[in-house]
């Protein structure tokens, strides 16, 4: 991928980013910000190429943290946005009383 | 070679794909009907990217790459599945911080090998070295901070002085790396140290109350973080996901400092947050105490009542119990709504993921905007731990330091109930004239507590 073109995906993924944020209601903006949390754990793929192809012990033991905090990123990003949004439901949908589901 | 060019077109598909769903899944993450199947979406676009990964040409270390992912997805798993939904800002914190991390160290291991090549590459790995070394130490102190193991803000004179030091040395070390003039082992490791000192000394002066905000733009610069390691690692789904994630985060975090009337920089710089206001001069008037059974009586025979929650809900637990109450009254025809300011609680949408999770349809839930217009028509505005968001000072006092900030006009109902711990002043530590009002009355105690007597004296109505 030339430069230019790289500079173009930026361009067009920062416009992306904020056009489906903006209209986004309130009651959504911590799972919302929880789930983009979960999104940018896609440095999972990089840390993975980087510890693969370190050389030196230092190089090894810093890619080896990279993908053990890169997959904790990735893994609780997605738990905690899957728990928060399994909560919403419109009215229609629950009518179960006072106790929560925990 | 056959293979190679084979395994690299399946990568690249792979990672095309990865962006859609990801870009599908946030979409779906941006409206409440279709939210829950948006992190199925994005999560399927992960697993793909992940998996796809493996077949990366000349890849080695597979005995450390699967233990790595091993250790870091239990523990994950495990601490995200037992986190009560009160603290789930700072999970987050730590979450985002973990990724902020992981971009540093791609960065450390791409510099320390020199295989960045070329000025331009070069300067997008320290760059994204840097933010993402201050995401992750800024984040572990925000993380602190919130789970109160840190409960006090550091402020000393010069304090911005040094921060400018810090950073200002750590871009000279990274300028000497990407320019080439020396890359040794000790000058990208005084780089890396720099910045991380960097992201714990700005982050330690920030009081709790703006932590939100905080939390939000460490975020984005994590977002932003991963976009530019994905160009140094040639990785599109890398940098569409971390830039979609930097650009959507970063509106987010104006959203929210607009939400309490401050600019960023206000937040970042000004040090205010958790210091006591000296604006306690123009509250006249006294507490007016009340017993429970008496509100009771006031909510049972209201013809409407909104509730206003705050953190004080959130500590001590409440939202079952105050749902349970709003049941008792919605059966006795009473109108129950709920008022939500965007920065009650640690983050925007708290409180509406504490009342999700105890069971209020999100249709009786309403943000600022709508609501506003109907207090005055309310007989009742129950506040339960909030504080700051319905202070009307923010409306009158020039020299409160929350003037300007939208508040809910709790202050317009004909009756207020204040369900509040004890006597003491909100996070941002300004006396809060709507309790001193004529209309206002006190109800001491535990908001859980408070709202279990409250059932009761409603039963007890018949």
């Amino acid at each position: 991928m030339t430069g230019m073109v790289a500079l173009y995906i930026f361009m067009l993924a920062a416009f992306t980013g904020y056009e489906v944020i903006s209209r986004v209601p309130v009651i959504l903006h911590t799972p919302l910000m929880s789930g983009s949390n979960f999104v940018h754990g896609i440095v999972l793929v990089g840390a993975m190429v980087a510890l693969g192809g370190a050389q030196t012990p230092l190089e090894k033991a810093i890619g080896f943290l990279g993908v053990l905090l890169a997959a904790g990123n990735a893994v609780g990003g997605y738990v905690v946005t899957e728990r928060m949004l399994e909560m919403f439901k419109a009215s229609g949908a629950r009518r179960r009383g006072s106790e929560g589901p925990h | 070679m056959p293979a190679w060019m084979s395994a690299d077109l399946a990568i690249q598909a792979s990672y095309f794909v990865t962006a859609v769903l990801f870009i599908t899944g946030l979409k779906r993450m941006s409206s409440p009907v279709t939210a829950r199947s948006g992190i199925l979406w994005a999560g399927a676009g992960m697993a793909v990217a992940t998996a796809i990964t493996f077949l990366y040409p000349s890849m080695t270390n597979y005995g450390l790459i699967v233990p790595a992912m091993l250790i870091g997805s239990v523990l994950a798993w495990w601490s995200g599945k037992r986190v009560a939904m009160t603290d789930m800002p700072q999970m987050i914190a730590l979450y985002n911080g973990m990724g902020g991390g992981a971009a540093a160290a791609i960065a450390a291991v791409e510099l320390y090998r020199g295989s960045t090549e070329g000025y331009v590459t070069t300067t997008l790995a320290v760059g994204g070295g840097i933010i993402g070394a201050v995401s992750f130490s800024g984040s572990a102190i925000a993380f602190g901070k919130l789970q109160g193991l840190i409960t006090r803000s550091i402020r000393f004179g010069g304090q911005q002085v040094l921060n400018l030091v810090l950073l200002a040395a750590a871009l000279v070390l990274g300028a000497l790396v990407a320019a080439e003039v020396n890359s040794s082992l000790a000058v990208v490791t005084g780089f890396f140290v720099l910045a991380l000192v960097l992201g714990i000394s700005m982050t330690l002066p920030i009081g709790g109350a703006d932590m939100p905000v905080v939390i939000s733009l460490y975020n984005a610069l994590t977002g932003l973080a991963v976009g530019l390691e994905g160009f140094v690692l040639n990785n599109a789904a890398m940098i569409i996901a971390g830039t979609v994630v930097g650009s959507a985060g970063t509106l987010l975090t104006q959203l929210m400092a607009r939400a309490m009337n401050r600019s960023l920089g206000n937040v970042l710089f000004s040090g205010f947050g958790d210091t006591g206001g000296p604006a306690t001069g123009a509250v006249t008037g006294s507490l007016k105490p009340i017993e429970a059974s008496d509100v009771g009586v006031m909510l049972a025979f209201a013809s409407k009542v909104i509730v206003v929650p705050g953190y004080g809900m959130a500590v001590a637990q409440a939202q079952h119990k105050i749902w349970e109450l709003c049941q008792l009254l919605i059966e006795r025809g009473v109108q129950v709504r709920f008022a939500i300011h965007p920065v009650a609680g640690r983050m925007p949408g708290h409180m509406n993921v504490l009342l999700a999770e105890a069971g209020v349809p999100y249709d009786l839930i309403s943000d600022l905007d709508e609501i506003n217009a109907e207090f005055e028509t309310a007989d009742v505005a129950l506040i339960i731990g909030a504080n700051d968001v319905v202070n009307p000072v923010a409306r009158t006092d020039k020299s409160s330091p929350i003037y300007g900030m939208p508040i809910l006009n709790a202050d317009k109902a004909k009756n207020v109930i204040v369900i509040k711990r004890g006597q003491g002043a909100g996070f941002s530590g300004i006396e809060n004239a709507l309790f001193y009002l004529d209309n206002t009355r006190m109800l001491y105690g535990d908001a859980q507590k408070a709202a279990a007597e409250l059932i009761q004296a409603v039963k007890a109505v018949g």
